[in-house]
């Protein structure tokens, strides 16, 4: 096993009392593309802050290619391209001046500058603007000019910061099309809270929440794990507390919520352990005692419940 | 090399596109233009002393509001975090943001030409007290322009930098003040801790090399100190 793209090892983060990061260890091999999935406030942005050398770790040891964040941050920052999560863009710079500077800043050969430059608007789709003030373009288009801007160098390891914010549907594909592209000879950590986006353009998913890993796993694993860890909404012709009754009974239902429902009928909220789809059972259930279903699908679970529920069922790999 | 130029080049950009430069510029003008004919037309005189004197008094004002945006703003708008994640060192982002003020400022220096042209038009200027009129405005400015970006580097609010480079470059200005009551050895330092004595020495005429050190050390002790604090608050 040789020297991992990056390696974090007992990662401890504070801000004050506040713990944004605790007893974090993992490891990115050459190659991979990594995502870091998490809700709001999970520590991801912090996580991504603190392997560019932005923030120092209050604990632990981060190497990126071999650097010691904290003793060798220059040699650190030569290798990463980075989208920070607010776009870092001057509001008064053309596109090109922008991209300029950063390829000034990144040392880009001189000779290479031009077409460097024009190979990152390519492939982010910003040369139609490229003479026009940043600060007078979309939210989109400026999410993609920051991208640009941490392609345009040709990085080893690219950190992208919930690079698809903001993007309208076609060009949340097109990104994702790219950074598989880009991933070919390139390793990639990103970051998202959306589960599917994750899973399409990552080989692994790193799941973070309040600060710490709880899944660690290729993606196809993850997505067995939460198989199923879903709710179930059905809706039957049927008296209240005798349904209730029944549905709570079922094997593998842990909480049943009733729910709104018309005159005569009965609805509710089924959740149910891990792994497991009630829906058969509610339906030869509703038709053993003759209630007519009149709705029954599985619902969406939010992300924060999805991650209470990996927490509360042990998580870790 | 090529980064701090870089960081210079950016900075000119951002200063010349937007509105704030040219109403500090056009205020200045103003304020200078009226210096120089109430002064000249009452005194009859062929010299800018006691316009550069008027001057230097407003540079205290002038100076932080042309570096309150240096870092404060960079902080605000999150792009301080491109800056220390690119391969950049501290001391060449600062001294960039260094030369860019210095360049707007000599700059905004440069469009009061029209003094010295008037002067040679109407009658027989000196020509030395007027250059190193110039040069003592620009040296102090100088050390206030290193003020000015040391305080934007202690906040990410462009009007608590302004405040306080302020307060520092006014500390500066009158800090002899204070040496009759102190007296002794203190007083005697408190003096030639001056910037405004310093000044007057170039005012008048007098090009002393202890006088131009002294404004550099200025300037150099503040761009040290923008570098700890940019360092001291990353960590
Ligand atoms: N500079 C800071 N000072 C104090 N607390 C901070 C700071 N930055 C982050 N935190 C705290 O650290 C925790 C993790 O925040 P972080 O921004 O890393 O979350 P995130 O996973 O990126 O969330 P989101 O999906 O909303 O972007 C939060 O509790 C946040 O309040
Ligand atoms: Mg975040």
């Amino acid at each position: 096993m040789g020297p991992g793209m990056i390696e974090v090892e007992g990662l401890r983060k504070q801000f004050g009392t506040t713990v944004a990061l605790n007893d974090v260890s993992f490891r990115v091999d050459r190659g991979e593309v990594v995502g870091l999935l998490g809700p709001n406030g999970a520590g991801k942005t912090t996580m991504m802050r603190v392997l560019t050398g932005y923030l120092p770790p209050t604990a632990g040891t981060v190497r990126v290619g071999g650097h010691d964040v904290r003793e060798e941050p220059i040699e650190v920052r030569r290798l990463i391209g980075y989208l920070p999560e607010t776009v870092p863009v001057y509001a008064e710079l053309t596109v090109r001046e922008y991209l300029q500077f950063a390829a000034d800043l990144r040392e880009v050969p001189k000779a290479e500058v031009a077409d460097r430059m024009a190979r990152a608007m390519g492939q982010t789709g910003t040369a139609e603007v490229a003479h026009r003030v940043i600060g007078h373009l979309s939210k989109g288009y400026r999410q993609r000019v920051g991208l640009a801007q941490a392609l345009l160098h040709d990085p080893a390891l690219l950190i992208l910061d919930e690079p698809t914010v903001g993007l309208d549907p076609s060009q949340v594909v097109e990104i994702r099309t790219l950074v598989r592209e880009l991933a070919t000879h390139r390793t990639v950590i990103l970051s998202s809270h959306i589960l599917s986006e994750v899973s399409q353009i990552c080989t692994r998913v790193i799941v973070i929440h309040r600060g710490r890993i709880v899944g660690h796993d290729t993606v196809a694993d993850l997505e067995k794990r939460l198989k199923g860890a879903e709710r179930v909404f059905v809706q039957v012709r049927a008296p209240g507390v005798e349904a209730l009754e029944a549905i709570r009974a079922l094997p593998g239902v842990t909480a049943v919520t009733p729910a709104e429902a018309q005159e005569g009928t009965a609805a509710f909220q089924i959740e149910c352990e891990l792994g497991r789809d009630v829906r058969e059972d509610v339906s030869r259930l509703a038709l053993d005692r003759h209630w007519p279903i009149l709705d029954l699908r599985s619902v969406a679970m939010s992300l924060e419940e999805m991650f209470l529920k990996l927490t509360g069922a042990g998580g870790g790999s | 090399m090529r980064r701090l130029w870089a960081v210079c080049r950016k900075e000119l950009l951002c200063t010349f596109a937007s509105p704030v430069f040219y109403i500090v510029a056009a205020v200045n003008l103003i304020l200078f233009g009226v210096f120089f004919y109430v002064i000249v037309s009452a005194s009859r005189e062929a010299h800018l002393r006691y316009v550069f004197h008027n001057i230097s008094v407003v540079l205290l004002f002038t100076s932080p509001m042309l570096t309150m945006r240096l870092f404060a703003e960079e902080r605000k708008l999150g792009t301080f975090e491109l800056l220390m994640t690119s391969p950049l060192t501290l001391l060449e982002l600062v001294l960039g943001k260094l030369l860019g003020a210095a360049l707007t400022f000599a700059i905004l220096l440069a469009l009061t030409v029209d003094f010295p042209i008037l002067l040679l038009s109407f009658g027989r200027p000196d020509w030395g007290p007027l250059l190193t009129g110039y040069l003592g405005l620009f040296l102090m400015g100088l050390a206030f322009l290193a003020a000015g970006m040391f305080a934007s580097s202690l906040t990410d609010n462009q009007v608590v930098a302004v405040v306080i480079g302020f307060g520092i470059a006014l500390l500066l200005f009158i800090i002899s003040w204070f040496s009759p009551q102190v007296g002794g050895p203190v007083g005697d330092f408190l003096e030639g801790m001056s910037i405004s004595g310093r000044f007057e020495n170039f005012a008048r005429g007098v090009l002393d090399t202890g006088d131009v050190i002294f404004c550099l050390s200025l300037t150099g002790i503040f761009t040290f100190l923008t570098v700890r604090s940019l360092d001291w608050r990353r960590w």
